[in-house]
């Protein structure tokens, strides 16, 4: 049974100053097995944070499908959402979204509080594997943009996500911390067996990918926006 | 464990803020728990403090002036008591003792009064203890020119065994108003915590005599402290002084007489309850502003919380926590405020009257004002909360430039 399943699914967004909603996402069909990874290219504006954003439940459909590990997100209310998001899906953003209040090993921690529970153990070991063992009680801004990334990562895949989610993971990060960290998360989710679903429009990072998918012609909303 | 955590860095990450509102939130508690407590110790404190006396005989006029002269030192002396009316309520059959009081001098503002030695024999400071005389000391002997000074006075003044003074005319400290006479201290009274550490005391006869006053009235005595010997004596002479007579006013009972003051003060005390009222709903205003004010800044953490899993109810909860734990942290400041207040107050109450109000006594409202308070606290945070509640996740995940 595929990890993502995504049939028919449509968002729209009424544009600032607009009447009428507009057509962001418009996918018909797409699937991710368990332990795949998958690269999504598309230019900007092609709505790749958006699709991110429904697979990962923070955003609601319009219309459509999305199952994530056997479980239809779209028929879910809010509050199912965030225990699924929590549980099966692990997010890795461009900026990290680091809460910049809380140590590393706090941010890894309350990652894993939403979901199964808090472990101190798995925490400190998934740190150590990021190789930040000796930097757990530092604050975000304490850390080099390389090194956020990697908490991030470590926070990310704290509660061994079945699908994680990965949108332009190495946008920020220069080309030696970039192939690092693609690394380092393509690592981590063939060990856990996770499928990896990365967007991205940096060549070298899709070129690194057997599959990859173009937005532009996976999301209908965004080829009309092509051919407009 | 989460909703610690959460609430244990959002306050350290808005700290200045959350000592700002706290320390309000202390002031506001330490007044409302001190108004409340001085004012109930301080009419328990009064109307208790009546010591062996269960009446007051004195020259006609208002009973509470009576007794606050009397008895609290208070006040000036509606008028003087014949000694035949003394002697009369001395010997009366319903009297247990009776002793004569005069007031009409002072000593650097404090009263002199005169009296007779049994007052320190056989009455007592307060239930279940009688006055006694410092190290050194011994009680003046009637008819001689010897004072036993109150434990205040003594240290105020500086007084000492052996040492004398000359007593200025009137209750009110003027220099120019010098007695010739001079008297010796024989002693110093232990503190008794009564409105007698505020007095200096002489022989009845000392007062009376002195150079100066009229001798028309040279025998004559301010009140007389009367002790009862059963309760119902004490509507036998209310009867025969207060309704059949028209010359003297008999105070009695007591308890009943000082709360007319409270009576009268009752104005007051509303005012002071509802200005401290106002200061904790201007200190709960305070934990919603504060807290309010900081959600643009919390908005990209709350997104992050909630795309890592949170649940809208776990953010309203640690939001409505935290303004608890503002609170709470400010109910730990009140305590301390209260217990400054207080000792200022009664430091003030205890040097103006002699009353002593006990500063480390238990009394409910310590527990019952800041509970009230951080339950008022966690109302604050429910705006806020709200707010937070309702904050969308999508488009505040992204950083602000």
């Amino acid at each position: 049974m595929p990890v993502l399943e995504i049939e028919e699914l449509k968002k729209a967004f009424v544009p600032p100053g607009g009447t009428a909603p507009v057509p962001v996402v418009d996918i018909g069909s797409f699937s991710l097995e368990a332990g795949e990874q998958v690269a999504l290219s598309g230019s900007s504006g092609s709505g790749k944070t958006t699709l991110l954003h429904l697979v990962a439940g923070i955003l609601a459909a319009d219309s459509g499908r999305v199952c994530v590990a056997g479980s239809d997100m779209t028929s879910l209310g809010e509050a199912g959402r965030d225990r699924l998001r929590a549980e099966s899906i692990g997010y890795i953003f461009q900026t990290f979204n680091l809460l910049q209040g809380y140590s590393c090993l706090e941010n890894v921690l309350l990652g894993m509080s939403f979901g199964p529970g808090a472990d101190m153990a798995h925490a400190r070991s998934l740190l150590g594997r990021v190789g930040l063992s000796d930097r757990l009680d530092y604050l975000p801004r304490q850390l080099s943009t390389g090194q956020q990334q990697r908490v991030a990562v470590a926070r990310a895949v704290a509660n061994r996500p079945r699908l994680v989610l990965a949108d332009e993971p190495t946008g920020n990060l220069d080309p030696s911390n970039a192939r690092q960290a693609l690394e380092l998360i393509r690592g981590i989710c063939t060990e856990n067996n996770a499928a990896l679903l990365l967007v991205s429009h940096d060549p070298a990072v899709l070129a690194s990918f057997k599959r990859v998918v173009s937005l532009t012609e996976l999301n209908r909303a965004a080829r009309k926006e092509v051919a407009l | 464990m989460t909703l610690a955590l959460l609430v244990r860095r959002s306050l350290r990450q808005h700290l200045l803020s959350t000592v700002v509102t706290a320390l309000s939130l202390a002031m506001a508690g330490g007044l409302l728990m001190s108004v409340w407590v001085v004012r109930k110790q301080a009419r328990e404190t009064f109307t208790g403090q009546t010591g062996a006396w269960d009446a007051v005989l004195g020259a006609r006029g208002a009973k509470l002036q009576l007794v606050l002269n009397a008895l609290f030192h208070l006040e000036a002396s509606a008028g003087n008591v014949a000694f035949s009316d003394f002697e009369a309520v001395a010997t009366n059959r319903a009297v247990a003792f009776a002793v004569p009081i005069a007031v009409g001098d002072n000593y650097f503002g404090y009263r002199i009064v005169g009296t007779r030695t049994n007052l320190f024999t056989e009455a007592e400071a307060s239930p279940g203890r009688r006055f006694q005389v410092g190290k050194g000391g011994r009680l003046f002997e009637d008819g001689y020119r010897e004072a036993v000074v109150g434990s205040f006075v003594a240290s105020r003044l500086g007084l000492k065994v052996g040492e004398t003074f000359r007593p200025y005319h009137g209750l009110n400290f003027n220099p120019k108003e010098q007695h010739e006479d001079e008297y010796l201290v024989t002693g110093i009274l232990e503190p008794s915590n009564t409105p007698a550490d505020r007095v200096i005391w002489i022989p009845l006869e000392g007062l009376q005599n002195m150079t100066g006053h009229a001798a028309a009235t040279a025998t004559d005595v301010s009140a007389v402290l009367v002790k009862l010997r059963s309760p119902i004596a004490g509507q036998q002479l209310d009867l025969m002084y207060n309704k059949q007579g028209n010359r003297l006013t008999f105070a009695w009972p007591l308890g009943a007489v000082l709360s007319q003051l409270f009576d009268k003060m009752g104005w007051f005390d509303k005012v002071l309850e509802l200005v401290a009222y106002l200061v904790v709903l201007v200190a709960a205003g305070s934990v919603l502003a504060s807290i309010y004010n900081s959600m643009s800044a919390r908005r990209r953490d709350i997104a992050i919380l909630r795309a890592l899993g949170a649940r809208r109810s776990t953010v309203f909860s640690a939001i409505v926590l935290e303004a608890a734990a503002v609170a709470a942290l400010g109910m730990l400041g009140a305590l301390v405020c209260h217990f400054g207040f207080l000792s200022v107050a009664a430091g003030v109450i205890r040097s103006q009257t002699g009353v002593v109000l006990e500063v480390w006594s238990w009394d409910p409202i310590l527990v019952i004002a800041p509970l009230g308070l951080v339950l008022l606290g966690a109302l604050a945070g429910v705006v806020p909360a709200l707010k937070a509640y309702r904050s969308p996740v999508a488009e505040n995940l992204v950083p602000e430039s």
